[in-house]
């Protein structure tokens, strides 16, 4: 007899909302039509990337890691000025990975923008041909070259999907007004599954669901136990079927990253054989070769987790590891959609 | 209650700048039970005042009061005395009390010797805690009696972040004193509350025009106006 899971019991509260109101979706009735849509949408198992833009206005740095992701990845972040360190916006780098052939999925967070930029971002993004969105809260102020900036937060992330998804599904503003032409936007959300409390990480998925999220990319995976029970929460909830996951891998160059990220980065949950395994290398090549090896271990592992659609790679500054980390796991060639 | 620090004696001084004739303006309601400004403080920074002018060879005279509250007409009219001799007055009440004294003695010269710094409560001695930002749309109801607006960093309204971490949230103060995750907090009450599915409704954007953010605010309460 299957165990029942000690979530089960919320069920009643919040029905979940089923993507086009029960209707059962067609290939042609995409929401935002984006090369990552289409993908999950057809089963395939996906890839994404990351890239942060820089912290300057060098336009070469966007232009090239979009070279270097080009055909290993289905789509890549753009990440939102992140930990609270200014950079060049979402948007533009965005518009300039697709430009050069990439399609982007644009970061959004609560922290810098009060619901009228939000809605005004997406509308310019939407205009230029940007699909995917990542609605986030974002790292706090205090971890970022500015802490005494003033924090926005009018909306949390819950707020902003569900304001996105009336955008396009309802053709309507937050404030209710509506609009002519809504914003076709392929709505994602992150979550972390080693944040505490751990009973509650199941149960937000679905609250984002409900509010119209997607798809879903997790925090970095170390702790792949630890992963997996989160999952078994999100199955017994029927979550898996309801939302596209892409489980969350970074790449380590070598131990101090992994020391780093163990002790220092909010919400990281690295287990000590980690440590140790890249502690066990020379620093240099061999620990590169050591945390592609991990990777692609780790990619492969989590890609047989039931309700797991996609890997999420998060190569920090060293998206040149990308390509052969996706070649290794057997990724290739990346599926061509219509 | 609302609380204040006292502003560095240097800015202070800065503040004051060539005045002869200073006053040191206590209030003996929240800024003296947080002890800040309430007389005994009025009476100390004008010994400061005193010994520091004294040592700069500058000849100032200080002198120090309080009122009940200084953010209320009538109690201002018992230190009006004081306050018409001096060049400058040195407020140590919070904010409000500051622009009572300021208005009500305009064109005065009034100074904050304080930082009104939040709405808290003492937790225990000498340490308090904020508590609210009177954002003007209550909803600790659904909170099981803790504001996630003010308690969560990022005043999230449907849940903790993947930052919380062993009921810590992942920012700390600025002393790098650890701050519990407001969320964890709601969830452990809801729980022992039995009403664990406030949790997972989900809580539409705050309507902001309500806080500072629609303006200066007024409250009116008709039925209490003089006939």
């Amino acid at each position: 007899m299957r165990r029942r899971s000690r979530y089960e019991r919320y069920d009643f509260v919040v029905p979940l909302v089923y993507a086009g109101k029960g209707s059962v979706m067609t290939a042609t009735e995409y929401k935002a039509g984006s090369n990552l849509e289409k993908i999950l949408s057809e089963g395939k198992f996906a890839v994404t990337g990351e890239c942060g833009p820089p912290k300057s206005a060098d336009g070469s740095v966007i232009e090239n890691k979009a070279k270097i992701l080009k055909g290993f990845v289905d789509a890549v972040n753009i990440t939102d000025n992140q930990t609270a360190v200014v950079r060049v916006c979402s948007l533009a780098s965005g518009l300039q990975a697709q430009q050069n052939g990439l399609e982007a999925i644009m970061q959004m967070t609560c922290r810098d923008r009060n619901r009228l930029a939000m809605q005004a971002d997406i509308l310019g993004a939407s205009v230029l041909g940007i699909k995917n969105i990542l609605c986030l809260t974002g790292d706090h102020l205090s971890f970022g070259n500015h802490p005494q900036a003033k924090g926005v937060h009018d909306l949390d992330a819950i707020n902003l999907i569900k304001m996105y998804k009336d955008m396009r599904d309802e053709k309507k503003f937050q404030c209710g007004e509506d609009m002519d032409v809504a914003p076709g936007l392929y709505i994602g959300c992150a979550e972390n599954p080693f944040g505490d409390p751990f009973e509650l990480r199941a149960l937000r998925l679905k609250k984002k669901i409900e509010a119209g999220a997607d798809f879903m990319q997790t925090q970095c995976i170390f702790n792949i136990p630890k992963f997996k029970e989160w999952m078994k929460e999100v199955r017994a909830l029927g979550l898996h079927k309801e939302i596209k996951i892409l489980a969350g891998i970074t790449p380590l160059k070598g131990v101090g990253g992994a020391r780093y990220m163990q002790k220092f980065v909010p919400g990281m949950d690295v287990p000590q054989e980690i440590v140790d395994r890249m502690a066990g290398v020379e620093k240099g090549p061999a620990s590169h070769a050591e945390g592609k090896k991990l990777a692609v271990e780790m990619i492969k592992e989590l890609a047989e987790v039931e309700g797991v659609a996609g890997v999420h790679i998060m190569a920090v500054e060293w998206e040149e590891a990308v390509p052969e980390i996706v070649e290794t796991a057997g990724l290739l060639p990346r599926p061509a959609v219509a | 209650m609302i609380t204040a620090e006292r502003k560095p004696l240097d800015e202070i001084l800065e503040l004051v700048g060539d005045k002869k004739k200073v006053l040191v303006a206590g209030c003996d309601t929240c800024v003296a039970i947080c002890l800040t400004g309430g007389e005994k403080e009025a009476e100390i920074l004008a010994a400061e005042l005193r010994i520091k002018a004294e040592q700069d060879g500058r000849e100032v005279e200080v002198e120090h009061t309080a009122a009940i509250r200084q953010c209320e007409w009538e109690y201002l009219d018992m230190i009006a005395d004081k306050v018409e001799q001096a060049d400058v007055v040195l407020s140590m009440a919070c904010g409000i009390g500051i622009q009572s004294l300021a208005e009500k003695f305009a064109p005065k010269l009034v100074m904050p010797a304080v930082n009104t710094n939040m709405l808290g409560m003492p937790q225990e001695h000498a340490v308090w805690l904020e508590r609210c930002v009177a954002c003007g749309e209550c909803r600790i109801g659904l909170t099981g009696g803790i504001c996630p607006v003010v308690r969560c960093s990022k005043s999230l309204m449907n849940g903790p972040c993947g930052g919380s971490h062993d009921g810590l949230c992942e920012v700390t103060g600025p002393e790098k004193e650890e701050i519990e995750c407001a969320w964890a907090l709601i969830w452990e009450r809801l729980k022992a509350q039995g009403r664990e599915e406030l949790m997972f409704t989900d809580r539409p954007p705050k309507d902001w025009s309500k806080s500072s953010s629609g303006g200066p605010r007024k409250m009116v309460r008709e039925e209490a106006k003089p006939v």
